[in-house]
């Protein structure tokens, strides 16, 4: 048998995990990062658009604050997401943002003086004041009022990981690679570490730990076509969904990115609409001012997807041997802008299309791009049901997303859920001991190596790789941007028998070290789990929010669902998950649920939220020369991490 | 993207080190190709119809993450990017990056080669108050073009082509080869890193490093990112050999 101690065991070596391992290291706790891959190959590299921090340094973000990223967040989310963690998030974005400056990221500066962008399709000169020369800069994305994506380019991901993996090297942070933590070791309600097969040699061996961080990404592959890298397969989730004891949130919250090339799905970013690019139908009509005259191109993600889809069903999309799409196009951002700012975009276009997307258009499709749900967390990013196990990144559901993501909102999570959950991780550790009977290490041990024994020795049975591939198409057909009752009911079932033939696969490879073949039939079964909640959750869900868009139920009905979805696995016999609700409470709500301001608003709406409004007016009147600080303090205080609580400075404002 | 249906042959070094007894050859596969299919398509493709114990590494499936270089017809290149259209007589003959490691048929280890160049060339911001940065204040400002500069020269994403390309590199084992003199030239260029020439030259100032290459430049013929690693190695060199 074996065994391996830490005190904080971190699986998933992406941004959220890595900083989650160096704030445990800092604080001088034993960490170890279990990575399936290098962890430079995270699917955090693939973020290339950016990550919002209201800095507010280029004249088109003047003016932004937490204040503004906040309200941008919580609308963009449909009301969905927990306000609480919202608000730490948006207030220590800057900070993380700075600190990754000192880590090396080479951000895009503001250059003082006159440049020429493209806003609304035409071409306008804006001033950069001499004052914000040479701090970082910001883009427009979807759904935010102000210019506060930060960037490097199009490669801010790859920035972003590179400085912090390096930061990770620096503190001598051991990474195990080909390592794939297949389920968690628990008891009486404790996580003491995860059971992990070696993917070279096949050893499976016990990782123990006072606090073991499931940052594995997100489930993007329970859908045949997605942006998200193959190894998006949400198993970390699946195993804290396996305890039975741990809850997953919002698993039917999942996002649609607009404009993935055709027919591989590959994401190009946001910053092409952010940065003047425009959606085109057939006629080369540019079609989205009709639906949204407000936004356009740029609504929040869930809605320029359903427009897309609406205006392709009226006839108008592109048709191709793969099915219709729209045409993206670049072409009136020049040559100079896309080799500087969108190089990965034309990169993609060249290899993948055969396109020069400085010419041509790009042909486009909304495709799964965002797992919103999650391992439910509490704000410390601690899980309520299962102590000792944290989460965070897009693998949790911590919340501050609800049903719909902010583009640049995604890697700004990771890093700063890194920081702030990566401190929580390390109290955690000055207050635990590691109290564990190697009984139990042995028995969660045997337990998975007699499921492997049983797959290697079964004669005949069902292929991984044909299971995945009909769930994958039950997930796009019935599962997809636009949902009904009916549709969801047939995927409801269809996955109930996938899960019942998951327990019957057999191999053609039986050999017990490296085999591709043994990863699927390990993961494949979990898959179908996940894809059950997403499907179960999603048909009981009758009414529509964010990205989750029923067309049998197309209002958001904050009366009755203003509340998240938790689900739980109770037990391997199951063949459906356990679904219950948290209530979201609008009392204490800092901005009460209104219009997010996109077509027409038919909000079925609490009885609370105009006695919240209300309330809030009467603290507002009370307390005439409160700031915007102190007014936070009184509608939404919230906890912090004592070394993140400063004011952020920014250019031309000072503290305020 | 020609809509004619054609038979790919590929021929795939098959060997993996974990089953005793094994030897390496060569396997052969043949697949119908489809319009805009990839070597990762077509792979996958492979196995899961004709053989579910073949080795190789895809992650983002999109030219970004570095995991899948490969030998394709003799030329190291990501093969998530490799259009099989691109090879008129439909032969595609893969094999394992050499250089590193050997996983298993496809798959090598460039994990820890690239973890110990990352250690070996110190690759972070050497600056004694990085730590001490108050996080509420302001930035430190960089100069736009320095900040375009440092991202040209980041932009590698360790995938190791340019390893397997160096004739230098085969010759001498501790070579530090093109990836590590990217990844120091880019520091070099970072005002937040504070180190000396001096203290570079401690790390590449010898016949393993800058002043052990043969200008045989097998990594900017073949740098999937196009990265400027002839002119970048011309600096070091002459950076270095001022030093002292």
């Amino acid at each position: 048998m074996k065994v391996i101690y830490t005190d904080s065991l971190v699986i998933g070596g992406g941004l959220a995990g890595l900083r989650i391992a160096i704030a445990s290291r800092q604080r001088g706790y034993d960490t170890i990062v279990l990575s399936l891959m290098p962890a430079k190959r995270s699917h955090s590299a693939a973020a290339q658009g950016g990550m919002q921090a209201s800095l507010g340094a280029s004249i088109k973000g003047e003016g932004d604050n937490e204040e503004v990223h906040f309200e941008d967040t919580v609308k963009g989310s449909d009301w969905g997401c927990d306000q609480d963690v919202a608000r730490m998030f948006v207030n220590t974005a800057p900070k993380a943002i700075r600190q990754l400056t000192a880590w090396g990221v080479p951000w895009s500066r503001v250059r003082k003086g006159d440049r020429q962008v493209v806003i609304n399709g035409k071409k306008v000169t804006i001033t950069e004041k001499g004052e914000a020369h040479g701090l970082i800069t910001s883009r427009d994305f979807g759904g935010t009022k102000k210019w506060r994506t930060c960037f490097t380019s199009d490669g801010t991901g790859h920035t972003m990981l590179y400085a912090m993996d390096n930061k990770a090297i620096e503190l001598g942070i051991p990474v195990h690679e080909r390592k794939e933590a297949i389920a968690l070791i628990h008891e009486d309600g404790v996580c003491h570490g995860a059971v992990v097969r070696d993917l070279v040699t096949g050893e499976l061996i016990a990782y123990v730990a006072k606090a073991t961080t499931i940052a594995t990404g997100g489930y993007g592959r329970l859908y045949a076509v997605s942006t998200n890298a193959v190894i998006s397969e949400g198993i970390g989730t699946a195993i804290a969904l396996e305890t039975g004891v741990a809850t997953l949130g919002n698993m039917e919250a999942v996002q649609f990115h607009p404009t993935a090339i055709v027919p591989v799905g590959i994401l190009t970013t946001e910053g092409c609409r952010g940065d003047g690019g425009l959606l085109l139908d057939k006629e080369g009509y540019r079609f989205m001012p009709d639906y949204e005259p407000d936004k356009k191109e740029l609504a929040s993600r869930d809605v320029v997807s359903r427009r897309m889809t609406e205006h392709m069903r009226k006839g108008k999309g592109v048709s191709s041997r793969y099915g219709d799409h729209l045409w993206l196009d670049i072409t009136l951002l020049g040559k100079e802008h896309i080799n500087k700012n969108l190089r990965e975009v034309k990169e993609i276009c060249e290899y993948f299309l055969g396109i020069d997307p400085v010419k041509e258009y790009i042909p486009v499709r909304p495709t799964q791009h965002y797992s919103m749900g999650g391992v439910r967390t509490k704000p410390t990013g601690e899980s309520p049901n299962l102590k000792g196990l944290f989460s965070a990144g897009e693998a949790a559901c911590w919340d501050m997303h609800g049903f719909n993501r902010l583009g640049g909102n995604s890697v700004a999570e990771t890093v700063v859920a890194g920081m702030i959950v990566g401190e929580y991780v390390a109290d955690h550790c000055a207050a635990t001991t590691l109290n564990i009977n190697t009984v139990l290490i042995e028995k969660f041990l045997r337990r998975e190596e007699n499921k492997i024994f049983k797959l290697l020795n079964r004669e005949a049975g069902e292929n991984p790789f044909e299971l995945r591939k009909e769930m994958q198409d039950i997930m796009m057909d019935k599962v997809g941007i636009f949902r009904n009752g009916d549709d969801l009911a047939k995927a409801v079932e269809e996955l109930k028998v996938l899960n019942q033939r998951a327990k019957n696969i057999a191999l053609r490879n039986r050999i017990a070290t490296s085999n591709p073949e043994l990863v699927e039939a390990i993961r494949v079964p979990k898959m179908i789990k996940l894809a059950q909640c997403v499907a179960y959750g999603a048909m009981l869900r009758t009414e529509s929010r964010g990205a989750h868009a029923r067309e049998d139920f197309p209002e958001r009905n904050d009366r009755d669902w203003l509340k998240r979805t938790l689900t739980t696995w109770n037990s391997e016999d199951a063949d459906l998950p356990e679904v219950s609700y948290e209530e979201l409470n609008i009392m204490k709500m800092e901005m009460p649920p209104g219009s997010r301001g996109y077509g027409v608003d038919n909000t079925v709406h609490h009885p609370d939220t105009e006695k919240r409004v209300a309330g809030i007016e009467e603290i507002k009147a009370a307390n005439p020369d409160a700031d915007r600080f102190e007014m936070q303090e009184l509608l939404n205080p919230i906890e912090i991490p004592e070394k993140f609580r400063g004011k952020n400075e920014r250019t031309g404002r000072g503290f305020k | 993207m020609s809509d004619q249906e054609r038979t790919l042959r590929f021929h795939i070094l098959r060997y993996n080190p974990q089953v005793e007894g094994d030897t390496p050859t060569m396997k052969s596969y043949e697949i119908k190709e489809a319009p805009g299919m990839t070597i990762f398509i077509a792979l996958n493709e492979i196995r899961e119809k004709y053989d579910t114990s073949i080795q190789f590494d895809f992650i983002c499936r999109a030219g970004i993450c570095g995991s899948c270089a490969m030998i394709i017809n003799g030329q190291p290149d990501l093969a998530c990017r490799t259009l099989t259209s691109k090879f008129p007589d439909g032969e595609i003959k893969l094999l394992p990056l050499p250089g590193f490691e050997l996983i298993g048929d496809l798959s090598v280890n460039t994990g820890k080669f690239m973890r110990q160049m990352s250690e070996r060339v110190e690759s972070w911001i050497h600056d004694k108050n990085a730590e001490n940065v108050d996080l509420c204040k302001l930035e430190e400002r960089m100069d736009p073009d320095t900040a375009d500069e440092i991202y040209e020269l980041e932009r590698c994403v360790e995938c190791g082509c340019c390893v397997s390309a160096c004739a230098t590199k085969r010759m001498r084992d501790g070579f530090l080869g093109a990836v590590g003199f990217m990844r120091l030239a880019r520091y070099a260029l970072d005002p937040r890193d504070k180190r000396s020439d001096e203290e570079f030259y401690e790390i590449m100032g010898d016949d393993d490093g800058v002043f052990g290459c043969m200008t045989l430049l097998g990594c900017q013929d073949y740098c999937p990112k196009d990265l400027p690693h002839q002119t970048q190695i011309a600096y070091l060199r002459r950076k270095m050999a001022l030093v002292k």
